[in-house]
């Protein structure tokens, strides 16, 4: 096992080199010169070159990209162009807002998404298996940033519960854990949590549905074991593919929703990204697209890991 | 001695978007100690025989009439906690694929001990030391290693031998066997065979052996009853049925599969399919395949004959003939 983890981590280095180089290739593939985001428009030849050498644009790729690959090494991922601000910072903090909401999201979608899929699966072809069936394919085929908007209306604007955007009172960006702040994460956390409810009950159902259907079920019972003892063999069956489906899951939510953070306007990594695209801010762009993507390279690899842990039929040697 | 197994007109119809007629007045006892062979082509039933008899068919789609009796108890009445004593306990099962029969991720060693600390509610330590001597008794190499194997690290007939130390852990009175030896290669099913044989005799305890395979029946049992679209049409000791068989059903598979005794033939020799279940029968059903079919066959249901002791015939031949004498 433990020299699974060590070859599974060695893995993950030619990934993150792979990603890395994407990300930095990004910032020259884009269409337009970077540049003329931030230049005055009359900006002469000059100018520009001035600011090209100061941006270190000048220098041939490889060399730009050590350089911006040593620069990440110490945690510096350049400054926005828009602001001027370290991305590092910028991306640090949205990612956490992000975080915030993927895990809140999380505890609200993986239980019901297991109970709901278990309880199908268990009782297939019951009512309460069309009823989930019915829940499930409505989470998944439901537009979820117009479910958002719906929600909004509902209990923000006509029963004015809850406040219908941003990630605390007054546009505050730095979260405390209080009641003031945790009513803002309530509508989007649910809305975020529909998709995931929909796809992990749906699998689980699956899942479920066919163990009960195998034949060491059957020879279980013949050898005398209880509903419930045959309840357990079952679900550790189930236990590794409904981690990969709730591991990939998780990453998705990680990488924050663009739509739905635009809809409650919440300052995570969606939004980050999508204000990074319409202001041409490459850098930001890059910073944040870098760290999404070591988000889900981690991912899967903790997923990964966990999985080999739970199923012998994984080969671990 | 009260009888190991007694089936009364035992009456097996699936209830679904199609009825099926899969177990249809068979009657069956079988004494202490014997080990009997049921045979029959694919679809006759066999399978379904020996699930009703660990009930362990959906009772919601299942509807089972007549009597089933172990060591005198109506096994019917049993539920809870005296059923799933009586699962494993009293009669337990080997099944055709140990690959799919075993939990993947469970170690052998845990599941065999599993069942024995529900029946005898013994300590970890005590159930651990049963499922080791077990997997010694069925000849296990290494077992104290084997114990901590998943079934997929084993081979086919490991898999096997460790599914028959399951089920044996209990000192079950009936063991059944379903077709055990199909899915292994022929050295393997020979091996497995002779095991069966050997703790037969050791334990003492009765075996359901269910085969649609001539040769191995032969090689295997004290008695053969032989089924046909469910029911048994013919039934005796080994010894009688493979030298005199009576009824036509019998005597073609014997021409088909015992002059040159071939293992691992398959009884397909005899022209014609069998009927599906999708009725009651109400005649002969082998009629519509048999070379000696008359008219009343294809009216009535031929009547059971008792052609010797604990030997019978279902068939208007063998009525002619005891008439005849
Ligand atoms: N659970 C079930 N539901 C409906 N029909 C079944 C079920 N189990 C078996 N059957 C039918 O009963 C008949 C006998 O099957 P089986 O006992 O498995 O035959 P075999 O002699 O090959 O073991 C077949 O026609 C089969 O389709
Ligand atoms: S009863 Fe008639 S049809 Fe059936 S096996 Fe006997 S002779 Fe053949
Ligand atoms: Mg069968």
């Amino acid at each position: 096992m433990f020299a699974y983890v060590i070859r599974r981590l060695l893995l993950v280095l030619p990934v993150a080199f792979g990603v890395s180089i994407i990300c930095f290739l990004l910032v020259h593939i884009a269409p337009g010169d970077p540049l003329t985001a931030i230049m005055a428009v009359d900006a002469t030849a000059e100018e520009q070159a001035a600011m090209r050498a100061a941006y270190g644009l000048d220098r041939p790729l490889p060399v730009q990209f050590l350089f911006w690959l040593g620069n990440l090494f110490q945690g510096d991922l350049g400054n926005s162009i828009a602001t001027g601000r370290p991305v590092a910072g910028e991306v640090w903090r949205a990612v956490q807002n992000s975080l915030l909401l993927a895990v809140t999201a999380s505890l609200i979608a993986f239980p019901i998404g297991l109970l709901l899929g278990f309880l199908a699966g268990y009782f297939r072809d019951s009512w309460l298996d069309k009823l989930v069936t019915s829940i499930a394919i409505a989470g998944v085929s439901v537009p979820n940033y117009w479910l958002g908007m719906v929600l909004v209306i509902i209990f923000a604007v006509k029963l004015a519960w809850l406040p219908a955007m941003g990630a605390g009172p007054a546009g505050s960006d730095g979260w405390t854990f209080d009641w003031l702040h945790i009513r803002h994460l309530i509508l989007p956390a649910i809305t975020l949590a529909v998709v995931p409810i929909g796809i992990v009950a749906r699998t689980v159902r699956a899942l479920v549905g066919d163990i009960f259907h195998m034949d060491f079920v059957m020879a279980l019972y013949a050898k005398g074991m209880s509903n419930f003892d045959v309840l357990i063999h079952v679900i550790r069956n189930a236990a590794a593919t409904a981690l990969s489906v709730i591991g990939l899951q998780m990453g998705a939510l990680l990488g924050g929703s663009i739509l739905i953070e635009t809809v409650f306007n919440w300052p995570g990594s969606g939004m980050l990204l999508s204000n990074a695209i319409f202001q041409r801010d490459l850098p930001l762009l890059q910073g944040t697209i870098l760290v999404l993507a070591m988000f889900f390279v981690t991912a899967n690899l903790v997923v990964d890991i966990l999985q080999a842990a739970i199923d012998p039929r994984i080969k671990r040697s | 001695m009260t009888a190991l197994l007694e089936f009364d007109r035992l009456n097996v119809t699936f209830k679904g978007e199609r009825t099926v007629y899969a177990i249809n007045d068979l009657s069956l006892k079988l004494e202490q100690g014997e080990m009997l062979v049921l045979l029959g082509e694919s679809g006759s039933g066999k399978s379904v025989t020996l699930k009703t008899l660990l009930r362990l068919l959906p009772p919601a789609r299942t509807q089972i009439s007549g009597g089933i009796k172990v060591n005198g108890t109506d096994i019917m009445t049993l539920s809870g906690r005296s059923l799933q004593d009586y699962r494993g306990g009293d009669v337990s099962m080997v099944f055709q694929e140990p690959a799919l029969a075993l939990d993947p991720v469970y170690r052998i060693g845990d599941q065999i001990s599993e069942a024995v600390r529900r029946k005898k509610r013994v300590s970890r330590e005590e159930a651990r030391n049963v499922a080791l001597d077990m997997l010694r008794r069925v000849r296990i190499p290494s077992p104290e290693r084997r114990m901590m194997n998943f079934p997929h690290e084993l081979s086919g007939g490991m898999r096997q031998r460790v599914m028959i130390a399951l089920a044996l852990a209990c000192r079950p009175r009936l063991l059944l066997a379903d077709e055990p030896t199909t899915a292994l290669d022929a050295t393997v099913q020979i091996q497995i065979l002779l095991l069966l044989r050997e703790l037969q005799k050791e334990f003492g305890m009765g075996v359901i052996f269910v085969t649609h395979d001539i040769g191995v029946a032969v090689e295997i049992s004290d008695r053969i009853a032989v089924m046909y679209a469910g029911q048994i049409i013919e039934e005796g000791s080994t010894h009688e049925v493979i030298n005199d068989a009576h009824h036509p059903y019998t005597r073609g598979l014997l021409a088909a599969n015992l002059h040159d005794v071939e293992r691992g033939e398959r009884l397909e020799a005899i022209p014609g399919v069998p009927p599906s279940l999708e009725e009651k029968p109400k005649a002969c059903s082998f009629a519509p395949r048999c070379p000696n079919a008359m008219p009343e066959c294809r009216d009535k249901l031929p009547p059971v004959i008792e052609i010797g002791a604990r030997r019978r015939v279902a068939c208007f031949l063998a009525q002619q003939a005891v008439a005849a004498e």
